[in-house]
């Protein structure tokens, strides 16, 4: 077995660590080693964006990235948007627009609006649809999702200390 | 799926790096955005004993401009590529390429330097390049060279980069003022590779075409400058029997691998058709 490495790295604000052989993906550190099983392994081949997470201010798909290439790393996954028993704008507009129904790409869709929402507070539904490309969602046809992310959109612009 | 073991390195300068390498050999891999390497580990198709992550190495980052060149450090992303005003201003078909590669997951980890030193055909960069006559920098033991992007795709693969070399820089002249521009890929979905691609730098002159560029990405082994095509075009008018005729001679270099994103005579037809495409967007972008 290869040597194993120490790799250290805040998740959802907290300071972690996990000892892992270089080949383990972040996506089974999260889940099996760290308890966050909110990322979901959809295809396991970087095209659905179930795992997608948040890692120094980049979506990244979670079944694409190493673990060790992680350490001194930012991540948040879904776990970490709410504050305080509160849902985030974005769950929260989730809900009330419909935009999932099985839930299986939900954390990635959220993880990806919140960055996508990071880097641009007021998206058409042109841009929202080319920033969400991907993340694959086989119930819902999408319609709500946009519209989720247009509703979140706009509670935070109102109120940009939720953020 | 999981990759296969291997032993991981992450060196922090590129004096490390090139030494690393030369050491540990043959049964090392360099790993930059990982979105094709990984991938490759988890089918087996790629089983490096020795992993030399480029992630922390600083001096391969960046964008800058240098007397009338475009300078990109190899580990420069897609996503930087697309925020960078520079890229926008300067050099407009990088950023129109690399808006239409993969997804934007994809785009935050891959690398401008790990997509042309991968040498696959079905990647964005490599036309791009060779249409915007880049400049590769590679550092290795023996120190530094360059090399033209024309002339370093050598088939499925395979580039001109020794195992012991790194891809540094890339520098791009950048085009004059008044070059149109255009990339126009055909793709089945968001994220997919092309069933072709044609990447267009075009000056007129009045009327007139004084210079056209023309590479094809997923056309062939390696991606392809389009030169019989472009000698046609050059003092002629862009209308329908010019477009037809630089169409029919980038067709006529074609050979691609058939497919599930189609067979030869499509992917063919098509890539025809992405050029006298890509021809007519430049046109409509060019200054005369
Ligand atoms: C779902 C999906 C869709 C994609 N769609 C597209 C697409 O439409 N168009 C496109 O162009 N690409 C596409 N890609 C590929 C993606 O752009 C990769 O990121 C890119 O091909 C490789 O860059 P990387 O930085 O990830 O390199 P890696 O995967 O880390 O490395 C690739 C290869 O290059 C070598 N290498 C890396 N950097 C250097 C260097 N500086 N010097 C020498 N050798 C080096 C590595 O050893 C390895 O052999 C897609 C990938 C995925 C997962
Ligand atoms: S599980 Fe990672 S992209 Fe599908
Ligand atoms: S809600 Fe079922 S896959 Fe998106």
């Amino acid at each position: 077995m290869a040597k194993l490495h120490n790799v250290a790295f805040k998740l959802n604000g907290k300071a972690v660590a996990a000892e892992v052989e270089p080949r383990e993906l972040l996506i089974y550190t999260l889940r099996e080693r760290l308890g966050a099983t909110g990322a979901h392994i959809g295809c396991e081949t970087s095209h659905c964006g179930a795992c997608t997470v948040d890692c120094n201010g980049m979506s990244v798909k979670s079944c694409t990235v190493l673990t060790v290439q992680c350490a001194g790393a930012d991540v948040l996954t879904v776990e970490g948007l709410e504050r305080g028993g509160a849902l985030h704008a974005l769950q929260q507009a989730f809900h009330e627009e419909h935009g999932l129904q099985c839930g299986y790409c939900t954390p990635g869709m959220l993880m990806r609006a919140y960055r996508l929402l990071q880097e641009n507070p007021s998206p058409s539904e042109a841009e929202i649809r080319y920033g969400m490309a991907g993340n694959l969602c086989r119930c819902t046809g999408y319609q709500n999702i946009v519209k989720a992310v247009q509703s979140a959109a706009r509670k935070l612009a109102a109120k940009p200390a939720a953020a | 799926m999981i990759p296969p073991s291997f032993d991981y390195h992450a060196p922090r300068s590129l004096g490390e790096a090139v030494s690393l390498l030369a050491s540990l050999g043959e049964e090392a891999k360099l790993l930059a955005g990982g979105h094709s390497l990984l991938p490759m580990m988890k089918l087996r198709f790629a089983q490096p004993a020795h992993l030399i992550d480029l992630g922390a190495i600083q001096d391969l980052r960046g964008i800058r401009e240098e007397s009338g060149t475009l300078v990109i450090g190899a580990m420069t992303t897609e996503a930087e590529l697309l925020g960078s005003a520079l890229v926008r201003s300067k050099v407009p078909l990088l950023a129109e390429g690399a808006s239409q590669i993969a997804d934007p997951q994809v785009r935050y980890k891959g690398t401008i330097g790990g997509d042309l030193s991968h040498g696959d055909p079905g990647n964005d960069h490599p036309a791009l390049m060779l249409a915007l006559d880049a400049q590769f920098v590679l550092t290795g033991p023996r120190g530094q060279r360059t090399a033209p992007a024309n002339g370093f795709f050598l088939g499925l693969y395979s580039t001109q980069l020794a195992p012991d070399e790194i891809l540094t820089q890339i520098r791009i002249p950048i085009p004059a003022a008044g070059t149109g521009w255009s990339y126009q890929k055909l793709k089945r979905k968001t994220g997919d590779f092309a069933t072709a691609a044609t990447a267009v730098l075009l000056r007129m002159k009045g009327t007139a075409v004084a210079q056209a560029a023309i590479a094809l990405t997923n056309a062939a082994p390696t991606a392809l400058r389009a030169t019989a095509a472009e000698r046609a075009l050059a003092g002629k008018a862009l209308d329908a029997a010019s477009l037809a005729e630089a169409a029919r001679l980038a067709m006529s270099i074609c050979q691609p691998a058939a497919d599930l994103r189609g067979d030869v005579a499509y992917k063919t037809a098509m890539c025809g058709e992405m050029t006298r495409r890509a021809l007519q967007a430049a046109r409509a972008r060019a200054g005369t």
